[in-house]
């Protein structure tokens, strides 16, 4: 079974003077442990259609299924609730809390999300720090590290809780070609041992051979892959 | 919650200036209304003291009616010998009563054989008295603190007016309560300056004297003065008394006997009153100050962390965590405020008490204050602070809650 189902998914926002449709009746599913990307130029939905499958916003019309949950029935605590089960995210500007080292923004989602105990919490945090590469910056704060280094440390966030997906917008995008190819195929190594779905979008033309299942969208619509009447890229 | 704690540490150490500000501020108030609450809790404590326990006691028992005519000192409203026996009976057994005093208050004239005036008289039995109104003796500005049969302590208004000194015969007549005159002479023993000012024109008498002038085969009592072994339940025991009492009853089998607290009977009540009411508005202010800088504060630290509220929103952070975590915030800054605030403010009091305060208190020259802190205002003070440090807190904590993640991501 998909892990994602997405059918005639549009997203209208509604301004004072005009419609923008956002998403135009995309249709596609994503399976289980796939290494997926959305790519497209600036507007074309990628951020908008990210945020459906994070359950951060809602659909104008279609039905979104994320692991079997139809995103359209959760309400604010239930979407919530539902994030900090399944879900992980990695952001453009990797949005660590500046407050916390880099050790407990790894460790936050166990203790503010999911209540882990804390035994389990430490073996957790200590197993996704060393595979990230981080033990020796594990009592930094965001600011005494670089931009690879924060992302690495926002997979490893996103990946703590062992949610089915991760979701990372413009993942890459700050940084520079060498460190985002050092971060993508963390990801994907990440995918491997832990079977993650991982699902991101990107203009970045050289990251986008990195992706096993390619969406290109335009305009709101998918241009290529699932529904698009073109077979996705693999 | 330690986590919680933790974060909201943090966040507030991220701030420093502001947070500092902030609670400085707070602790300033807190410094503010400690020593206030202090000073003024402290001079109305001693204030109430010189007043019971030099001349008013905590409690008096009157037959019904005489406080209402009190200005003139009716002797047909005196207590029976029986009705005094009985009340005295209970008062000696009663564990809350420390010690208990009759009085015989009549009005008379006071003449020097050059000239007379009016004065008003209080019979008392010395040893009973001193034990009930231990400070009447520090009243005594001139002579002997004992009071003999045959003397007469004069009011420092009379003395001066009448130019009476320490030795000096002089005379008193009273009419009886039969409407007949008698008269005596007594021997001035003491000078005795009055509790509230140059008014007073109290003078003192041994009781036995008292009813030989008014020709009282046996003492009838006008009024029974109460000291209470714990002066802070005084309602308690007045209304223990009025229970105690209710059995002693008229000839048309009413009671006869009303039992009046110190607040009764004085209008430095009413001051003492003001100065709790003054304490109110100084915590009312304490209040203000607490609930407008914290909450600036918490609106701020919420503006500025939009995105950062939006991020942890978005990860699957419970709305109620959310709002939690900024009540934390507003909480730990109240905690500052408060356990500063009243180090800072006990620490003043011990200072104020080593420097020592001198002041007047009617006749009463150079009383030294001694300022004390009730562990209880400091509780109450600190509870205020924080529970208002929380409310503060919830306004911009729903706010923050209520976010949608994705406007808050978008947020620049």
């Amino acid at each position: 079974m998909a892990l994602i189902q997405a059918s005639n998914v549009s997203k209208d926002y509604e301004t004072e003077e005009v419609t923008v449709h956002a998403l135009r009746r995309v249709t596609f599913d994503i399976e289980p442990a796939s290494f997926v990307s959305f790519v497209g130029p600036s507007g074309s939905g990628k951020t908008t259609l990210l945020n459906l499958i994070g359950c951060l916003d809602k659909p104008s019309s279609g039905q979104l299924i994320v692991a079997g949950t139809d995103i359209a029935t959760l309400d604010r605590k239930g979407g919530a609730a539902f994030r900090g089960k399944h879900l992980g995210f990695i952001f453009q500007d990797f949005n660590l809390i500046p407050v916390l080292t880099v050790y407990e923004n790894i460790e936050y989602p166990l203790i503010m999300v999911q209540n882990i105990p804390p035994t389990e919490r430490r073996e957790r945090v200590a197993s996704m720090i060393d595979a990230v590469g981080m033990s020796a910056q594990a009592a930094k704060f965001p600011h005494q590290i670089s931009g690879g280094q924060k992302q690495r440390v926002a997979v490893a966030r996103a990946l703590v809780t062992h949610p089915a997906l991760v979701l990372a917008d413009e993942p890459t995008a700050n940084l520079d070609s060498q460190t985002a190819y050092t971060v993508i195929a963390l990801m994907k190594r990440m995918r491997d041992d832990l079977g993650t779905t991982f699902v991101f979008s990107t203009h970045d033309t050289k990251i986008v051979g990195e992706a096993e299942v390619l969406f290109r969208l335009e305009d709101g619509r998918l241009a290529t892959g699932q529904g698009s009447g073109e077979a996705p890229h693999v | 919650m330690f986590n919680l704690f933790k974060i909201a540490m943090r966040n507030l150490i991220r701030y420093k200036r502001r947070t500092l500000l902030t609670a400085s501020l707070i602790t300033l108030g807190v410094v503010f209304v400690i020593v206030f609450v202090s000073i003024s809790g402290s001079f109305k404590a001693m204030m109430i003291g010189q007043i019971t326990d030099s001349m008013l006691g905590h409690l008096q028992i009157h037959r019904k009616g005489y406080v209402a005519s009190i200005d003139n000192l009716p002797l047909n409203l005196n207590l029976p010998p029986q009705a005094y026996r009985k009340i005295a009976a209970r008062l000696a057994t009663d564990p809350r009563v420390a010690a208990f005093s009759p009085r015989i208050k009549f009005g008379g004239m006071f003449s020097n054989f050059v000239e007379t005036t009016n004065i008003r008289l209080n019979g008392i039995d010395p040893e009973r008295e001193l034990q009930t109104t231990p400070l009447l003796t520090a009243r005594i500005a001139e002579g002997e603190t004992a009071l003999r049969r045959g003397e007469l302590w004069v009011p420092v208004l009379l003395a001066k007016g009448l130019k009476v000194k320490l030795g000096d015969v002089v005379v008193i007549v009273a009419t009886n309560a039969d409407g007949s005159v008698n008269g005596k002479q007594f021997t001035v023993s003491a000078i005795l300056e009055s509790v509230t000012g140059p008014g007073g024109r109290d003078g003192y008498l041994h009781i036995e004297d008292a009813a030989d002038i008014l020709r009282m085969s046996e003492a009838e009592i006008s009024e029974v003065v109460v000291r209470l072994k714990q002066f802070d339940r005084l309602d308690e025991a007045r209304q223990h008394l009025i229970r105690e009492t209710a059995d002693t009853v008229d000839k048309q089998g009413r009671p006869m006997l009303e039992v009046h607290s110190w607040e009764q009977l004085s209008p430095f009540f009413n001051i003492a009153s003001m100065i709790d009411v003054m304490t109110f508005f100084i915590k009312i202010m304490l209040v203000a100050i607490v609930l407008i800088s914290i909450m600036n504060v918490m609106i701020m630290a919420v503006y500025e962390r939009i995105r950062e509220i939006g991020t942890i929103a978005a990860i699957g952070t419970p709305p109620g965590r959310i709002r939690t975590l900024f009540i934390m915030e507003g909480f730990c800054l109240g905690v500052i405020g408060a356990v500063v605030g009243n180090l800072i403010g006990i620490g003043l009091v011990v200072v104020l008490n080593l420097i020592g305060i001198e002041f007047d208190f009617g006749q009463q020259k150079g009383l030294l204050l001694t300022t004390t802190l009730d562990p209880m205002d400091v509780l109450v003070v600190s509870v205020i602070v924080i529970a208002v440090a929380v409310a503060a807190s919830l306004q911009p904590a729903f706010k923050a809650s209520r976010m949608e993640p994705i406007q808050a991501l978008r947020h620049v």
